[in-house]
């Protein structure tokens, strides 16, 4: 069985390719929210990884609660996206500013 | 190398590809696509590490429910996604710069870290035998009793997730025709209809 480094190796990757992403793909609101889905599935894999290696069950407990979540913000954000995009017409990023942020 | 092995190297591939081609693909579509491949990808991951109940969750809430709403967006919107795409080149060095400089980060931390003393001394809920309980069976326990509580407002956080999402994007257009049903039914056959004689040759 390979060491407990090898998961936490390949989910601090799948984490920075997800901050990679919402770098390169700044505006395109779609990509942004997938790359947080990705950071989001590399926390997992940690709390999973540690939750075998450690022997404790809770650890996969907060794994569920981190994909309701995410289930939640991913529907949540894509519903806005949505209305966002029937009253502007257009998803970039530079565009949101109805609220002069 | 054993099958175990084996199998992390090749669900740690298909992970690590697709998330990295989810973040550089042209096409948002193709995106998505990458996406449910790192998706599997880490399901099967789970299932390596003894999580069955999960990875069997993540199939089913992300690849069937996530990426299939994304998919939907991506593919229901009328996007010019090329015009979106166009800064790209532009982002990247400062992308990798980022990058490269949190894996040199994550890096010097995994080569000193270790497990503190009392870690096994600490834990919550020891992983029961696996041959005898089964993964579900003892994440159930687990959730049905002493995280009842989260448990069930995780569930309500989707309870409000899902009417946010409906009241966000739901919409009356008033330019098509509904079904009204109150006027239907107080329509009143008097009114509506007119019996009338018509005699031959003529017309109303």
């Amino acid at each position: 069985m390979v060491g407990l480094e090898h998961y936490l190796g390949l989910a601090g990757a799948l984490f920075v390719i997800g901050i990679f992403g919402l770098f390169l793909n700044r505006k395109n609101v779609i990509i942004l929210l997938m790359s947080i889905e990705l950071m989001l599935l590399s926390v997992n894999i940690n709390l999973v990884a540690f939750s075998s290696y450690l022997g404790d069950m809770v650890g996969q407990v907060f794994t569920l609660f981190v994909l309701t979540v995410a289930a939640a913000e991913a529907a949540i954000g894509l519903a806005i996206l949505v209305s966002f995009f029937r009253n502007r017409g257009t998803i970039a990023v530079e565009d949101v500013n109805v609220m002069k942020g | 190398m054993t099958v175990a092995d084996f199998a992390f190297y090749a669900f740690a591939v298909t992970t690590l590809v697709g998330g990295l081609f989810t973040v550089l693909a042209r096409n948002p579509v193709h995106s998505v696509l990458w996406l449910i491949m790192a998706f599997i990808g880490s399901a099967g991951l789970f299932v390596v590490l003894g999580a069955e109940f999960l990875a069997m969750l993540l199939m089913i809430v992300y690849v069937g429910a996530v990426a299939v709403l994304f998919l939907f967006v991506v593919m229901m919107l009328d996007v010019d996604f090329a015009e979106l795409k166009a800064g790209m080149a532009k982002y990247m060095p400062l992308a990798l710069l980022i990058a490269v400089v949190l894996l040199m980060q994550m890096g010097m931390i995994y080569g000193t870290w270790q497990f503190a003393d009392g870690a096994e001394a600490a834990r919550r809920a020891v992983t029961p035998d696996m041959t005898e309980v089964e993964n579900t069976a003892a994440l159930g326990q687990l959730i049905y009793d002493d995280y009842f509580l989260l448990f069930q407002l995780s569930g309500l956080v989707l309870l409000v997730a899902m009417i946010g999402a409906i009241v966000l994007t739901l919409r009356h257009r008033k330019d098509i025709k509904r079904q009204d049903v109150l006027a239907q039914m107080y329509r009143d056959p008097a009114k509506a209809l007119e019996l009338v004689d018509v005699k031959p040759g003529q017309g109303l």
